[in-house]
């Protein structure tokens, strides 16, 4: 089964470890990864500024960058969601593109969706030790179905104990251009959440977003908790924290 | 109502920072949202929301056959059917109603079409008294008319104790402290503007085509005396209101309230048909019909035709983050929350609410919530998609987003560019894991940190383990 990594450009910036967490938890369900050396962006920022022309030609790259994978699995269920849900929007005009945007779009995955649904991973790498709570990001939850399945990994970690917090499913305010637009507004979404996170009591937040990740850990240290960590879900299941 | 969406950031902003209101509003989320959870689980909800919808687009697929219906079983019953294009021509009709019939003062239930033609000055204006019986729109009115911040709960922005001491003030009464002797005190001094009243002036939530009623759904009952005890009956609802049946109406109605307030069904539903008959013991004399355009017929066959089907619940405003965090004042109109993030600048203009498609994350609670499933993050983007068509943008986001996307486009240049931005980032955090302060987008660090990279980008490592 071969499988292209789409490493996301948040993860490649920001957090290359996440990508190679991901490497390591698809290699350890036995796929066969590619990591295509020209991808960059799935083109969300541009679809959701209103930029219909560069988030197309941004969607054809990706397109014939994972053309020949078997799957496509992002870190990331924002540019997942992006490919699966928005692509087939992109090329409403355009049957020949269309049909290749809506093969790949059902070929990819968000990368705890992936481990279960498709490669039903079962022996995890990672080692991760105490009380996590999770983030249920907006386009992940919403746009894919991912919910279930990144508790369901976790919770064959027999160190990891998981705590619901309340309010799991709002929106932790990051929205990309969105947090900088409105930043007053942004932050205050980013603090009840992470209220929410410090009330569950948990060791840890886990989310499966780099957005979510960066605002929340962002807010955490502002308010001045130096102690709650912020961690990819990747990272957790792959040891690598 | 005066437009002042344009105002919308430095509005929200000073909401964003308003811990009193947010706490308001925590309440009224507690209420509505985990009400309407409770309430949804009674029904298939998938099953009703697309009947719904397809109720809904079966209308505005075919508007005019079925307005057109809708006026011959209204006439046919007595009553008068008139179209207005505008908020202008709403008060114009209005006015025209009440000299017909001599009228000094009018009671009027909740209609959102009023708040959009601004009704109440123009009926003044003609000396006619307006009188709001609907309690929040009551409180706000009695407030120096003071403007609307939900379409169901018009004074959510409002505590029981500004509202004990806004009574105290104007009804000149020993102030109270406990709502039901507060609502006893408003009932009162509504009771005699109820039965001194030549006029009742009411919205309408579903017109019928086939029986040419009006469906009202309602709380308090004032609905009830607004619409039976005057003379003269006025109804002032959207074009965009009729469905085809009896039988569709109790359709939605399993899902309205439900997603409205978390009731079952509401605590008055009122279906009214035509004029008091002979043998009615209570009843309008004349009923007219002002069916308004104002921008939605403008919307058929358009992208956003779907934001037609809308039955004003409210459940969309209830579970928005950013509402919750800065209420319906700072839109600036007469919808708050993401429909009205749609609908202003659909009906206001798209240069005076620039702000509001935009003010959002597309979390799409919105849009799972939706009892008629509107897309309404998928609106709120094509609406950005043509402020960029029409040049409406910032010219400096403008010029950010062709650059990113055109490195985007040049995976070299693109890695050398990310290669340069991360070291960059890791110097302003000063060798630290954070940057406290970022020039390049202040707004970020003005509330929150922002987590410094971690050294490298992947390609960088990954080139590097994977060397031939």
């Amino acid at each position: 089964m071969k499988v292209g990594l789409f490493v996301t450009c948040l993860v490649d910036l920001m957090r290359p470890r996440i990508g190679f967490a991901a490497l390591r938890l698809l290699e350890a369900a036995g796929c066969e990864v590619v990591v295509p050396a020209s991808q960059t962006c799935c083109g969300q920022p541009a679809w959701n500024s209103g930029d219909r022309r560069a988030a197309r030609l941004l969607a054809e790259k990706l397109i014939a960058e994972f053309a020949g994978c078997d799957y496509v699995v992002a870190p990331s269920g924002s540019c997942a969601g992006m490919v699966r849900a928005h692509y087939p929007d992109l090329f409403a005009d355009d049957p020949a593109w269309l049909a290749r945007a809506a093969a790949l779009g059902t070929r990819t995955y968000e990368l705890t969706d992936f481990l279960v649904t498709v490669a039903k991973l079962d022996k995890l790498p990672g080692d991760f030790r105490g009380t996590v709570t999770y983030h249920d990001a907006c386009s992940g939850l919403r746009e894919l179905g991912v919910k279930a399945q990144p508790r369901a990994l976790l919770a064959r970690l027999p160190g990891v104990i998981l705590t619901e917090m309340n309010g799991a499913e709002e929106c932790c305010g990051f929205g990309g251009t969105f947090s900088v637009k409105f930043g007053d507004i942004s932050a205050r979404l980013a603090e009840k959440k992470c209220e929410n996170v410090r009330a569950s009591g948990a060791d840890a937040v886990v989310l499966g977003d780099l957005g979510c990740m960066l605002n929340i850990e962002g807010k955490l240290r502002r308010l001045g908790d130096e102690k709650t960590k912020v961690l990819h879900i990747a990272e957790v299941l792959a040891g690598e924290t | 109502m005066e437009v002042r969406s344009m105002h919308f950031k430095a509005r929200a902003s000073t909401s964003a920072a308003d811990r009193a209101l947010q706490a308001k509003l925590g309440t009224a989320k507690a209420l509505f949202v985990d009400g309407r959870k409770r309430a949804v689980a009674e029904i298939d909800l998938e099953a009703t929301r697309a009947v719904s919808q397809a109720i809904r687009d079966t209308c505005i697929d075919n508007l005019d056959l079925w307005l057109e219906r809708f006026e011959q079983e209204a006439t046919k019953r007595g009553a008068q059917v008139m179209w207005a294009r505008d908020g202008a021509e709403i008060c114009r009709l209005a006015v025209d109603i009440a000299r017909r019939h001599g009228v000094k003062k009018a009671i009027k239930s909740k209609s959102m079409l009023s708040e959009e033609a601004g009704l109440n000055a123009a009926l003044e204006a003609a000396d006619v008294q307006p009188v709001e019986t609907d309690l929040g729109e009551y409180i706000l009115q009695i407030n120096d008319n003071e403007l609307p911040s939900h379409i169901i709960a018009p004074a959510i922005h409002k505590t029981k104790e500004e509202v004990a001491e806004l009574f105290e003030r104007v009804h000149h009464k020993p102030r109270k402290t406990d709502i039901g002797e507060m609502t006893r005190e408003a009932r009162e001094m509504l009771r005699a503007h109820f039965l001194s009243a030549d006029m009742g002036i009411s919205g309408g939530n579903f017109l019928v085509a086939e029986t040419g009623s009006v469906a009202l759904v309602t709380n308090e009952g004032n609905g009830r005396m607004v619409t039976t005890l005057p003379k003269v009956h006025v109804v002032i609802t959207g074009v965009e209101k009729v469905i085809p049946t009896l039988e569709d109406l109790a359709t939605l109605m399993r899902i309205l309230p439900r997603s409205a307030t978390g009731q079952s069904i509401s605590n008055y539903f009122s279906v009214l048909t035509g004029v008091k008959r002979p043998e009615d013991t209570d009843g309008p004399e004349h009923l007219y019909f002002i069916l308004v355009d104002n921008g939605r017929v403008d919307l058929l066959g358009s992208e956003f035709q779907d934001m037609l089907r809308c039955i004003r619940c409210a459940a969309c405003m209830n579970h928005c983050p950013v509402y919750q965090t800065i209420g319906g004042h700072a839109y600036g109109w007469v919808y708050p929350g993401p429909m009205g993030a749609v609908l202003t600048p659909l009906f206001v203009g798209m240069e005076n609410a620039l702000d509001l498609p935009h003010a959002a994350t597309l979390c799409n609670q919105c849009g799972v919530v939706c009892p008629v499933k509107i897309p309404l993050p998928g609106l709120m983007r094509t609406l950005r998609e043509q402020q960029l068509e029409r040049g409406l943008r910032p010219w400096g986001e403008r010029a950010a987003l062709t650059l990113w996307a055109w490195l985007a486009r040049h995976p070299n240049l693109y890695a050398l560019a990310a290669k340069f931005g991360v070291r960059y980032l890791n110097w302003l955090a000063e060798g630290g894991d954070r940057i406290r302060v970022m020039g390049i987008a202040p707004a970020w660090t003005a509330g929150r940190d922002f987590p410094a990279p971690q050294g490298r980008t992947f390609r960088e490592l990954y080139a590097r383990r994977h060397k031939p």
